[in-house]
């Protein structure tokens, strides 16, 4: 099991290199000066220069990796050209909301899609089945940003229930921040939804078709027990994979999702950054999303062995 | 079809309209997604003929409510968002497929390669890892914040975040074609690895590549509209669904009908592809289909 883990741990080190020089080179094999473009049109050549020795581009290329490398090793994802704070200090400013966005989201998914899937499988072609797989084709198509205003324009701006945007920090108390991330919880959920719900369905059909839980209901379990305990434990594994490819579509929802409804979160910071082409923000946010994303794999990866013990060996 | 038993002509004719109609029957999704597109693809074509000038400012008419002039209402800078939506068709359509041609080519030739050669196979799987790693979105923001916005640029950038996915899918497909004693027998029997690679394996790889680009074509339509949502898309004078909405953010709560409707033709669009790729899925590989 420890040498499984191990294995597991040491294999993130390639893919986390790659990104590192991947994040470090598009900025050098983009054509032309990348001071400029990242100056923007109306600079003036002061201008550039400035922006080229604070990113260090006027020293050679292998020191400035060097530098960018052994900074990264440190915890350091380097400056902001504009706001002259380290990329880190903004991250750690905006990481509540994202963060509380993500696990309300993976909370709503997981708790909503799971049993749609199971009662699926269980009443295979019925009307209820049609209604779930009917739910999970739309679910994907719909695009993160319409099912946000949708939501906003029923219950926030015509029903009242919830605000309309904006977040409350966990510090003001707990019930406001579950009322301002209701909606977006629910809008970035709603594929993560769809996709969770068919797979599940999917896996669980297959479980169910198999002799032991023939014999389940045979020897008179419960339907419920049956359900879940036979059947859902087995049926885990492609489940608690999608559910880790699904956060990183999460990811990339994150940055939407907090346009619309305006929280001041990780995503904002990306937008904000773009905005003002401020690249080392960008940057250090790809890897540090980047980061979060192989260390979800690797969760994953671990939990295999509390489903299925034969990984274990 | 009342004289059916009179001549041999129609006898002949019926059990091959037959054949047509239960083909139509079993492939339901395939069909309705095909004909959502194809009138989707007639509206690009005709926007000139459909719709007014896109581009053509009225400060008198701004945020107007869809109306029978204005079908889908006027956004604040009093343009008409029917034919701004009209418009946004093509650049919806033309981005989804040039994103599935690229990413389809490249992720094609990086995976036979990887599949075939040993040495290519360790070096690039690590790069797609890496690339799997860092998520679409952001990827393409970065390349785009680094260009000049235009929408080659556009293409190239969600393009770009797709070829991995691409690349592992053939490398597997070439992978277990390549144990098969065909292949063992064209290379026992001296047959240059170019031509087999062409002649025995890339045939294998096209059914799975046609549903995997069906999917990259519908994943970069949303992509594209998540970009130019965020500003970091298509260059705003072109009116592309995204940029719509975009510019529908400030004014949504007196003015939602600027967001709704390039919105819902955005849903109906990536819905008819999603339905034509589970459709193809579903008919080229029963296995796969019979687990989803």
């Amino acid at each position: 099991m420890t040498a499984y883990i191990l294995r597991r741990l040491i294999a993130t080190i390639p893919v986390m290199i790659v990104v590192a020089l991947f994040v470090f080179f598009l900025l050098h094999l983009t054509p032309g000066d990348p001071a400029a473009v990242i100056a923007g049109d109306d600079a003036s050549p002061a201008e550039i220069e400035g922006i080229r020795r604070k990113l260090g581009l006027d020293r050679p290329v292998w020191e400035q990796f060097g530098v960018y490398i052994w900074n990264l090793l440190h915890g350091d994802l380097g400056t902001s050209i504009f706001s002259n704070l380290p990329v880190m200090t903004l991250v750690k400013q905006r990481l509540e909301p994202s963060l509380v966005l993500a696990v309300a989201t993976l909370v709503v998914a997981v708790a909503f899609a799971i049993p749609m899937g199971v009662v699926a499988a269980w009443k295979a072609d019925t009307t209820i089945d049609r209604v779930v797989m009917g739910f999970s084709v739309l679910g994907f198509a719909v695009p993160v940003f319409l099912v946000g205003y949708l939501l906003i324009y029923v219950f926030a701006i015509q029903l009242r229930w919830l605000p309309v945007q904006g977040y409350r920090p966990l510090s003001e108390g707990i019930v406001g921040t579950l009322r301002s991330i209701a909606l977006p919880a629910f809008a970035l959920g709603m594929a993560y939804m769809a996709l969770i719900a068919r797979i599940t369905r999917a896996s669980m059909l297959e479980v169910l078709s198999e002799d032991y839980i023939r014999t389940a209901h045979a020897k008179g379990v419960a339907t419920r027990s049956v359900l879940l305990r036979h059947a859902l434990k087995n049926a885990a594994v492609p489940i608690v994979t999608v559910i880790g490819i699904g956060l990183a579509l999460l990811i990339s929802g994150v940055v939407i999702t907090e346009t619309v409804f305006n929280i001041p979160g990780l995503g904002r910071l990306t937008v904000d950054a773009i905005l003002k082409r401020d690249y080392p923000i960008i940057q250090g946010l790809i890897i540090l999303f980047a980061g979060a994303k192989v260390l979800v794999n690797l969760l994953i990866d671990i939990s295999y062995t509390f489903f299925d013990p034969r990984i274990r060996q | 079809m009342a004289s059916t038993t009179a001549g041999l002509p129609v006898t002949t004719t019926r059990p091959r309209s037959n054949a047509v109609w239960t083909w139509v029957r079993r492939n339901k999704t395939i069909v309705g997604g095909s004909l959502i597109l194809l009138a989707l693809l007639a509206i690009a074509l005709l926007a000139p003929w459909l719709a007014g000038d896109p581009l053509q400012f009225e400060p008198t008419n701004r945020l107007k409510r869809p109306s029978d002039q204005f079908w889908f209402g006027t956004d604040q800078f009093g343009r008409d968002v029917y034919s701004r939506v009209i418009y946004g068709t093509r650049i919806s359509l033309i981005i989804g497929f040039s994103v599935a041609v690229v990413a389809t080519f490249i992720g094609l030739v990086i995976g036979v390669l990887c599949g075939f050669y040993k040495a290519v196979d360790a070096v690039m799987m690590r790069v797609m890892d890496g690339m799997m790693a860092i998520p679409a979105i952001l990827l393409a923001i970065a390349l785009i914040t680094l260009m000049k916005a235009s929408l080659m640029i556009v293409v190239i950038a969600i393009a770009i975040p797709e070829i991995p996915r691409v690349a592992r899918l053939v490398r597997s497909v070439v992978l277990s074609v390549r144990s098969r004693p065909y292949i063992e027998a064209a290379i026992s029997s001296g047959t240059r690895n170019g031509r087999i690679m062409v002649r025995h394996i890339l045939p294998n790889t096209v059914a799975p590549l046609i549903v995997q680009a069906t999917y990259v074509c519908a994943s970069a339509i949303l992509t594209e509209a998540g970009l130019s949502f965020l500003g970091a898309g298509t260059p705003p004078e072109i009116p592309s669904w995204g940029n719509v909405i975009s510019l529908g953010r400030t004014f949504f709560q007196i003015a939602p009908w600027i967001i709704f409707f390039p919105g819902i033709l955005l849903a109906i669009t990536v819905l008819a592809i999603n339905l034509v790729g589970d459709g193809l899925r579903d008919s080229l590989d029963p296995r796969i289909s019979r687990r989803m």
